[in-house]
C-alpha cells in the first residue's frame, strides 16, 4: 500500500481495504446495537427506590403477581449508551433537509422545548380544581384564539389529539348538524387525490365514500363535483392546498355548491403552512378544518406522535363543537377561565355532540405552538407561507428540466413540488430514486402519493431551509435523477451506506415476529 | 427572524430563476376574494425568544404546580418521578425531530426502540403483541370495542361501572355515529367492583365486557371469572389499564383471560402534561392481530441477510385501505412511548416491582390515616395506589377548600360524575411514591379542616 508523508494511503486500491469486515460489525461511528433485552436483563435497575418497609397483602384481593413479567432492566449508563446508539440510526431535521411531501419536516424551535417543560404546564394535573389551572386555561384559550384569527373561522376545539382525529371531529360536527335537522346524508366526497386518512375517517364516523375525480391540472374537477351533489350528500372533504401541492381555485365555487345543495365543507388543513397569514380558509366558505400542530406551528414530530389537530369551525357548526373547550367569563372585576364539560351541557352547550377524549387535549403542544405563533407574530407567519412557497417554486423550476412535473405547466405550485418517474430508463423506479437519495445523506420526499400521479416524488423543502441548503439538495436530487433516467442499475441496490441495506417488508408481513422472543422459549414454542 | 434563513436577496434571485416579479405571483391561483393584501390585523408582530419566555413563563406561573404541595389526584394521570435521563434522551434530535419511519433503513433506531416498546407492553400487559402505541387510553378503550365488533361481528359492548367516565363518554360519542349499543352504568360506593352485575349481563349478542383494573375508584376484582364467562358466550374481555404501575404488583389481564388489553401508559415516564400528550398502550391475543388498529414495528432481514426492523402489517391501515382500515389512525404517539421505553429500561423488572411496592406500601399507610378520622369511610376492600373515602359532606367543596390551603388533596367523584348525587361525597386519592409522610399529615390537616 502506497502511504504518504503522514501514513494515510495515496491510492484508491486502498480505500477498498476500509470494507473489510470489522470484529464487532461496527462500522467506526455506526454502532450495532443489540436489543434491549439481549443486553439487559431482569435483576438489573438503573433507579434506585426509597424502600417504603414491609407491605402486606391485606388490600391486594389475593391478587399479588407470582409470574415474572420478563422486562430487561439496565443501569443508568447503559440505558443513555443505548438510546444514544439507536438515535443516531435515524435520520431528523436536526440532521438535514427532510423533504417528506405533506408532511412539513421545518425547524423545531427549541424555546417551545422550554416552554412545554415550565412545570406550570408540565407538572399540572388535568382535573385540579379549576382556580388552580387558570394560567393553562389561559394559554389554550390564547392559542385556540390566534387559530380562529389566523383561519378567520368562527369557533374552535383544542381537543383533538392528531390530524386524523381532527378530521374524525370535522366530520362528527357535520352528521350532528345535518341530524339536528333531521336530515340523513349518508355520503362524503372525497377527491381521488385525497390523503387515506380523508375516506378512513368519513367511513368512521358512519359515512360512505365516493370519489371526485381529478382535472388534467390537478384540481378537483368542479363540473363532476357538481354533478354528483344532491340530497343524499352530507358534504365534501377537500385538502387545500391539495395533496398536488396546488391550490385549489374553485374552493370558493365548490363551498357555494355544496352549501347550495345542503351539503357542508371539511377542509383537510395538512397543508395550512402554504397559506398561513396570506389566505383564511374562513373567506373560502369552509365549515371546518383542522390543524396539524405539528407541521404548520412545529410541535417536533417525535418519530410519529405525537401530533395535536384543533379544529376550527364556521358559525353553522359551532354549537356542535366537541367537549371540553374553556370559555372565558367575567368574575370579580377579572377574567376568568372555566372548562365546560359534561356538566354544563344543559346551560350552554346543549347541541355538543360529545366528549373526543379523557381530560383537554394536547397541553404539552399547546404550550409549544403558542411558544412558536408569540415568535413569528402576524408578519412572520406571513412571511413563513411566502418562503415556503418560494422555496417549494426554486426546487420545482430548478429539476423540472430532469424530473417530470406534471403540473408544473398550468402555473406555480405551493409548498410543495410534485414529480413523476416519466422520463426513467426502463425498470428504474421512485423506490430506486429515494435510496439513492439516502446514500447522498437525505431523507427521500414523500413516495407514490399522491396516487393520480405515476411513481409520484412530493418535496416539500419547508421555509426553515437556506438557500444554500437547497442548492445542495437540488445538486443531489439532479445526480440521482441522472442515474436514474440513464438506467444505472447499481440504483437499485441503494443505499449503501446507511445503517441498513434494503429491509425485506415481505418477509415482515409474511411472518410477524411483532415482539421479541428469547431463543429457548421461541424454539420450545415451534 | 430567527427562524427564516432567507436574506432579501436570496428571494430576490430566487424568485428570477423561477421567472416571477413577487411573491404575489406565485399566489396567483387563489381567488381574488379571498388574497390578504397584507399581514392580518390586530395581532402581534414577531417577538425575540426573551419576550415570549418571559409571556409563558407569567401564564405558567398561574398554576399551582403538583410538585410543589401535597399532591394526591388520580383518576387515569398519575404524578411518579421520572429519572432526569429519560427527558435527556428524548430530546435527542434524532428521535425528536425525526418522523414517521416511512424510510426504514435511516429509521432504525426509531423502529428497534418501537419493537423494544412492543415487547415491554406485552408482556406488562401479558398479552402475545402490542401495537407502537395510540393517542391516548381513552380512544384505545374505544379502539378495542371498534375491534371486539369486527372479531365477534356483534355490536353491543358491556362497559363496567368503574370505567373512567371519560373513556366512557368517548365510546358514547363513537357509538352514536357507528350505532354500537354500549350499556353503561354509574358506580356506587360500595367495596367491590360491579363484576356480579357485568357476569349476569353477558348474553350471546355480547362482543364485549370491558372493566378497568383497577377501576376508577381503585378497586381490585379477579378478571379470571369474566374471562371464562365472556368466553362461554362468544365474547371477548377488554381490560382497561389506567396506572401501569399498578401491573408491577398485580397479575396482568392478559394472565387472567383478558382478550385485548389496553389502557393509558403516561403512570411511565410521561408527565402530568395537564392531561396531554399521553400514550395509549394497546395489546391483544396472537390471533387477533389483523384486526389490530395502529401502527407495528416488525422484525425482519435486509439485503445482507442482517436483522432489521420495519413498520408491517400495513395493510390493516389507512393509507392502503382508505375507508376500509381497521381505523383512521394515522401517527402514533411515538415520543411519549418511547419515553414510557426508557423508563421502563431503567426500571426492569427489579426496579418495576419495587416502585410498584412503594406505591402500595404508602398508599396503604395513608389509607390507614386518613380513614380514621371522624366520618371518613373506607370504601375499598382493596387497592393499589388509589382508594376512595366517603366524606360526610360533598366532597367537591372539601377538595376546592384543601386547594386553597395548599394541598391538592384527590378528585371529587362529583366532578367525574356531576349527574350523580349518591357518589358527591366520593374523594378519590392516590398515593405515589412522590407522597411523602408529611404530605400525609397535611392532607390530615386540610381534610379536618375542610370538613369543620
Amino acid at each position: 500500500m502506497t502511504m504518504n508523508r503522514e501514513g494515510r494511503p495515496t491510492r484508491p486500491e486502498a480505500a477498498e481495504d476500509a470494507g473489510a469486515e470489522t470484529w464487532t460489525g461496527n462500522r467506526a461511528l455506526m454502532l450495532e446495537e443489540p436489543l434491549l433485552f439481549e443486553i439487559g436483563d431482569t435483576r438489573t435497575t438503573g433507579v434506585d427506590i426509597e424502600a417504603v418497609g414491609e407491605g402486606d397483602d391485606a388490600h391486594l384481593a389475593g391478587l399479588r403477581r407470582t409470574r415474572p413479567i420478563g422486562l430487561a432492566g439496565l443501569s443508568e449508563p447503559e440505558t443513555v449508551r443505548h438510546y444514544t446508539r439507536l438515535s443516531r440510526q435515524n435520520y431528523a431535521i436536526d440532521l438535514g433537509l427532510f423533504p417528506l411531501g405533506s408532511c412539513t419536516m421545518k425547524h423545531n424551535p427549541r424555546l417551545c422545548e422550554k416552554a412545554a417543560r415550565l412545570p406550570g404546564f408540565a407538572d399540572v394535573h388535568p382535573l385540579q380544581p379549576i382556580d388552580t389551572v387558570q394560567g393553562a386555561l389561559q394559554l389554550i384559550a390564547e392559542l385556540g384564539e390566534w387559530l380562529i384569527r389566523l383561519t378567520g373561522m368562527h369557533s374552535v376545539a383544542m381537543s383533538p389529539k392528531a390530524g386524523a382525529h381532527g378530521e374524525l371531529c370535522g366530520l362528527l360536527a357535520i352528521r350532528s348538524a345535518l341530524e339536528a335537522r333531521g336530515d340523513k346524508r349518508e355520503v362524503i366526497l372525497v377527491p381521488e387525490s385525497a390523503h387515506g386518512t380523508n375516506p378512513a375517517t368519513a367511513a368512521f364516523a358512519g359515512y360512505r365514500v365516493e370519489s371526485i375525480p381529478a382535472n388534467a391540472a390537478g384540481r378537483v374537477d368542479l363540473t363532476a363535483l357538481k354533478a354528483r351533489l344532491g340530497p343524499d350528500v352530507a358534504g365534501v372533504m377537500i385538502t387545500n392546498p391539495n395533496t398536488c401541492g396546488l391550490f385549489e381555485p374553485d374552493m370558493i365555487e365548490i363551498s357555494r355548491a355544496v352549501h347550495e345543495a345542503g351539503g357542508l365543507v371539511y377542509c383537510d388543513g395538512a397543508n395550512f403552512n402554504a397559506i398561513v397569514g396570506r389566505v383564511r380558509p374562513g373567506d373560502l366558505g369552509i365549515d371546518a378544518m383542522h390543524i396539524n400542530l405539528h407541521k404548520t406551528f412545529s410541535t417536533p414530530h417525535g418519530g410519529g406522535g405525537p401530533g395535536a389537530g384543533p379544529v376550527v369551525f364556521s358559525e353553522a357548526l359551532t354549537p356542535f363543537a366537541p367537549l371540553p373547550f374553556v370559555d372565558k367569563i367575567q368574575a370579580d372585576g377579572g377574567d376568568r377561565y372555566i372548562l365546560v364539560e359534561e356538566e354544563c351541557v344543559g346551560e350552554h352547550h346543549g347541541r355538543s355532540f360529545g366528549r373526543m377524549t379523557a381530560f383537554h387535549g394536547q397541553m404539552g403542544m399547546f404550550s409549544r405552538a403558542l411558544a412558536y405563533i408569540l415568535s413569528h407574530g402576524a408578519d412572520g407567519l406571513r412571511q413563513v407561507a411566502e418562503d415556503a412557497v418560494l422555496n417549494a417554486n426554486y426546487i420545482l423550476r430548478r429539476l423540472e428540466d430532469l424530473l417530470d412535473a406534471p403540473f408544473a405547466a398550468s402555473g406555480p405550485c405551493m409548498h410543495e413540488a410534485l414529480f413523476s418517474d416519466k422520463g426513467f430508463a426502463e425498470g428504474m423506479t421512485t423506490l430506486d430514486l429515494a435510496k439513492g437519495l439516502i446514500d447522498e445523506g437525505y431523507h427521500p420526499m414523500t413516495m407514490y402519493f399522491p396516487l393520480v400521479v405515476h411513481g409520484a416524488m412530493l418535496v416539500e423543502p419547508t421555509e426553515t431551509e437556506s438557500k444554500a441548503a437547497l442548492d445542495q439538495f437540488i445538486g443531489a436530487l439532479r445526480h440521482v435523477a441522472e442515474r436514474a433516467r440513464a438506467g444505472d442499475t447499481s440504483l437499485k441496490a441503494a443505499p449503501f451506506h446507511a445503517p441498513r441495506r434494503r429491509l425485506d417488508e415481505t418477509l415482515a408481513a409474511r411472518k410477524p415476529v411483532l415482539v421479541y422472543r428469547e431463543q429457548d422459549t421461541a424454539e420450545a414454542a415451534e | 427572524m430567527r427562524y427564516l434563513p432567507l436574506s432579501d436577496t436570496d428571494r430576490q434571485q430566487m424568485l428570477e430563476t423561477i421567472g416571477a416579479t413577487s411573491i404575489d405571483d406565485l399566489f396567483i391561483d387563489v381567488p381574488e376574494a379571498a388574497r390578504l393584501a397584507s399581514k392580518i390585523d390586530d395581532l402581534p408582530d414577531h417577538a425575540s425568544e426573551l419576550a415570549v419566555e418571559r409571556h409563558l413563563v407569567r401564564l405558567a406561573g398561574r398554576n399551582l404546580v403538583a410538585g410543589q404541595v401535597p399532591f394526591f389526584l388520580g383518576c387515569g394521570a398519575y404524578r411518579h418521578h421520572i429519572p432526569a435521563s429519560v427527558d435527556h434522551l428524548i430530546q435527542r434530535g434524532e428521535f425528536l425531530t425525526s418522523y414517521t419511519p416511512y424510510q426504514p433503513e435511516i429509521a432504525q433506531g426509531t423502529l428497534q426502540a418501537l419493537f423494544e416498546f412492543q415487547t415491554q407492553v406485552a408482556r406488562l400487559y401479558g398479552c402475545d403483541v402490542a401495537n407502537a402505541s395510540m393517542y391516548d387510553g381513552s380512544t384505545a378503550c374505544w379502539e378495542a370495542i371498534a375491534m371486539a365488533r369486527r372479531i365477534t361481528r356483534r355490536g353491543k359492548a358491556i362497559l363496567s361501572a368503574g370505567l373512567h367516565p371519560h373513556y366512557v363518554s368517548v365510546a358514547q360519542t363513537m357509538a352514536r355515529f357507528t350505532g354500537d349499543v354500549l350499556e353503561v352504568a354509574a358506580p356506587d360506593l360500595s367495596g367491590e367492583p360491579d363484576t356480579e352485575r357485568l357476569l349476569g349481563a353477558i348474553d350471546g349478542d355480547t362482543s364485549a365486557v370491558v372493566v378497568q383494573y383497577p377501576d376508577i375508584l381503585g378497586r381490585l376484582g379477579d378478571l379470571g371469572g369474566l374471562a371464562a364467562r365472556a368466553h362461554e358466550a362468544g365474547a371477548l374481555l377488554v381490560a382497561v389499564v389506567t396506572e401501569p404501575v399498578a401491573l408491577g404488583l398485580l397479575r396482568s389481564p392478559g394472565e387472567m383471560g383478558a382478550d385485548i388489553v389496553v389502557g393509558e401508559g403516561q403512570g411511565i415516564g410521561v408527565g402530568l402534561n395537564f392531561g396531554g400528550p399521553y400514550v395509549g398502550l394497546f395489546a391483544c391475543k396472537e390471533k387477533f392481530v389483523r384486526q389490530m388498529p395502529g401502527r407495528l414495528a416488525g422484525e425482519t432481514v435486509d439485503a445482507e441477510g442482517k436483522r432489521g426492523f420495519v413498520l408491517t402489517l400495513s395493510t390493516r391501515e389507512q393509507h392502503i385501505r382508505r375507508e376500509k382500515a381497521t381505523s383512521n389512525i394515522c401517527t402514533n404517539s411515538g415520543l411519549c412511548a418511547l419515553a414510557f421505553s426508557i423508563h421502563m429500561t431503567l426500571l426492569g423488572e427489579k426496579g418495576l416491582r419495587a416502585l410498584a411496592e412503594a406505591n402500595h406500601a404508602r398508599a396503604a399507610a395513608a389509607a390507614r390515616r386518613l380513614a380514621g378520622l371522624p366520618g371518613v369511610e373506607l370504601v375499598n376492600r382493596a387497592f393499589f395506589n388509589e382508594f376512595t373515602l366517603k366524606l360526610p359532606m360533598e366532597a367537591r367543596p372539601v377538595v376546592r377548600a384543601m386547594a386553597d390551603a395548599g394541598v391538592l388533596g384527590g378528585v371529587s367523584l362529583g366532578r367525574l360524575y356531576p349527574d350523580a348525587p349518591a357518589l358527591a361525597n366520593g374523594l378519590v386519592v392516590a398515593v405515589t411514591e412522590t407522597v411523602t409522610d408529611e404530605d400525609v399529615t397535611a392532607l390530615e390537616q386540610a381534610l379536618i379542616e375542610a370538613l369543620k
